[in-house]
């Protein structure tokens, strides 16, 4: 049986004065990996940044693990078990690769250790890198440490906002790769504009249009209905 | 040669005395983004408090302690009462950070009376070691001692332990921080009440270095901190030691060879640093 792990139901989000999501409402199930798809301005961000606590809902509700989070501030939502990779990354630039992984850690014990182990063998890069200012890697490396340090926060959940921005095609098939093998370990909800990578990792699918959810489904089921790429993402 | 010695020495021991004010100033507006010029009153009453318990107790250590626990109470009560309502903006920190130093200034007048007050430095502290043709006064190489120690402890402290490496991470991305599981408010108070102390550690060995102290001085040195945090860069512990010492040389050297240009010397420091590396000479915005 399916278990829900991240619930938004009735989400009302507003930047300064402009109203961004409608209604957003999502089901995450545990071990799976949900894909939000809508093109650039949809409200795709927002709705992370909404779940996290950073720019927070007015009205409408997000339960997560079956407790509501929705006034909770982030760093107690990100206490709950979810983790944030952001779509600039948020790598702390002057701190080396080990100490933006340190920031990240709550505690040090076995299983603290055991997930450090873990995360450096799905990306070694960061092991070869450990003292070297994250400011000075490469786009693809960043983005390693971003969805590293993420996990490391103890995450049941990762909200990983679009991680093949702005990288060379070579780059984010190893970076689409490593998410693939994160599904092993934890519930992923990405927001991802790479239709062919989205496709291949993800389980299931919401399309956000004018911060509005439109449409959802398996992602199988949308690979092959051309109408609704065309009419929402674009997709000829 | 000894002229230069006595004037160098001079400079270091009023080029610490404002990093002591300049790395708490810079921490803040690094991690909290906070224009707060009621630093300078957190000094004052450093230099007002720490004298009066050095009077009453007769220590001089016991002044500092009184010093440091007055900056660490007011500290609390400033973050509490007037910064925390104006988080994230500006022009309001910069009305009510003025405003509070005013009152901050008025009140001392009202807790210690209008007139200036002495200060002398404890008895072990007075006097002078004489280095060849070189004199060096106790206090004055105590103040650069002192000033050391808290860079070094800092240092280690923003280097090697958890709490300065979320402050380092938290000057460069608040958010992120925050989305990491950390309680970023918690730590705005512990890095504020940090620069409160120092402050009010600056105000108190002022105040035996000037022979006197007086309620405006907060805001005469706040213009000094100030002119060291743009310089050092905004955020850079290391680059306002160093933009301090810059400016309590330069000062020295101005007052004893164009006196005239003593006053100047600090602004047009800060205009060459702003025209030629607006980012300040220590960019790096890691907070060390």
């Amino acid at each position: 049986m399916m278990t829900t792990l991240l619930k938004l139901e009735g989400i009302e989000t507003y930047i300064d004065q402009f109203h961004i999501l409608h209604d957003v409402g999502f089901e995450v199930p545990k071990g799976e990996v949900t894909v939000l798809l809508g093109r650039n301005g949809a409200g795709k961000t927002t709705t992370l940044r909404t779940i996290m606590g950073l720019n927070p809902a007015t009205q409408g509700s997000v339960t997560f693990n079956g407790k509501d989070i929705t006034k909770l501030p982030p760093y107690k939502v990100a206490k709950e078990g979810i983790g944030y990779v952001p779509e600039d990354q948020g790598i702390f630039g002057d701190l080396t690769v080990g100490e933006n992984m340190r920031v990240a850690m709550q505690k040090e014990d076995d299983s603290t250790h055991e997930r450090m182990e873990w995360v450096l063998n799905l990306f070694p890069d960061l092991k070869t890198f450990w003292n070297k200012p994250g400011g000075q890697l490469s786009g693809g490396q960043k983005q390693m440490l971003a969805i590293a340090r993420a996990y490391m926060n103890e995450s049941e959940l990762l909200l990983i906002d679009e991680p093949s921005k702005g990288l060379a095609p070579i780059v984010v098939e190893k970076v689409m790769e490593s998410i693939q093998e994160m599904k092993e370990k934890t519930t992923i909800v990405l927001v991802e504009q790479n239709f062919l990578m989205a496709s291949r990792i993800g389980d299931r699918f919401y399309i956000l249009d004018d911060g509005q959810t439109v449409h959802q489904g398996q992602m199988n089921e949308l690979e092959k209905d051309e109408s609704l790429k065309k009419k929402y993402l674009g997709i000829a | 040669m000894d002229l230069f010695f006595n004037l160098a020495i001079n400079g270091l021991a009023t080029g610490m005395l404002i990093f002591l004010l300049a790395s708490g100033l810079t921490l803040i507006f690094g991690l909290m983004d906070v224009l707060n010029f009621a630093h300078g009153g957190l000094f004052a009453w450093g230099a007002f408090s720490g004298v009066w318990v050095y009077d009453l107790t007769g220590s001089f250590t016991i002044g500092v302690l009184g010093a440091i626990v007055t900056g660490l109470l007011l500290g609390v009560l400033t973050e509490w009462l007037i910064i925390k309502p104006v988080y994230g903006n500006h022009v309001q920190q910069i009305l009510i950070t003025l405003g509070f130093m005013l009152v901050l200034s008025e009140m001392l007048k009202v807790v210690f009376g209008p007139n200036p007050i002495a200060a002398e430095p404890p008895a072990g502290l007075e006097g002078s070691f004489q280095l060849g043709d070189v004199i060096l006064i106790k206090y004055r190489l105590f103040i650069i001692l002192i000033g050391a120690l808290v860079y070094a402890i800092t240092f280690f402290i923003l280097k090697k332990t958890r709490v300065g490496l979320i402050v380092r991470a938290g000057v460069m991305d608040k958010e992120m921080v925050q989305s990491l599981g950390i309680n970023i408010r918690f730590v705005f108070m512990l890095v504020f009440m940090a620069g409160s102390a120092l402050a009010a550690l600056g105000g108190i060995l002022l105040a035996p270095y000037s022979g006197v102290i007086y309620a405006e001085m907060g805001m005469e040195f706040a213009i000094l901190a100030f002119i060291v945090v743009v310089i050092g860069g905004m955020g850079s512990f290391t680059g306002s030691l160093f933009a301090a010492i810059l400016v309590g040389l330069a000062q020295a050297f101005m007052a004893y060879y164009v006196p005239s240009l003593s006053l100047a010397v600090n602004m047009l420091l800060m205009a060459a640093v702003l025209i030629f590396r607006p980012q300040g000479l220590f960019s790096l915005k890691g907070g060390a």
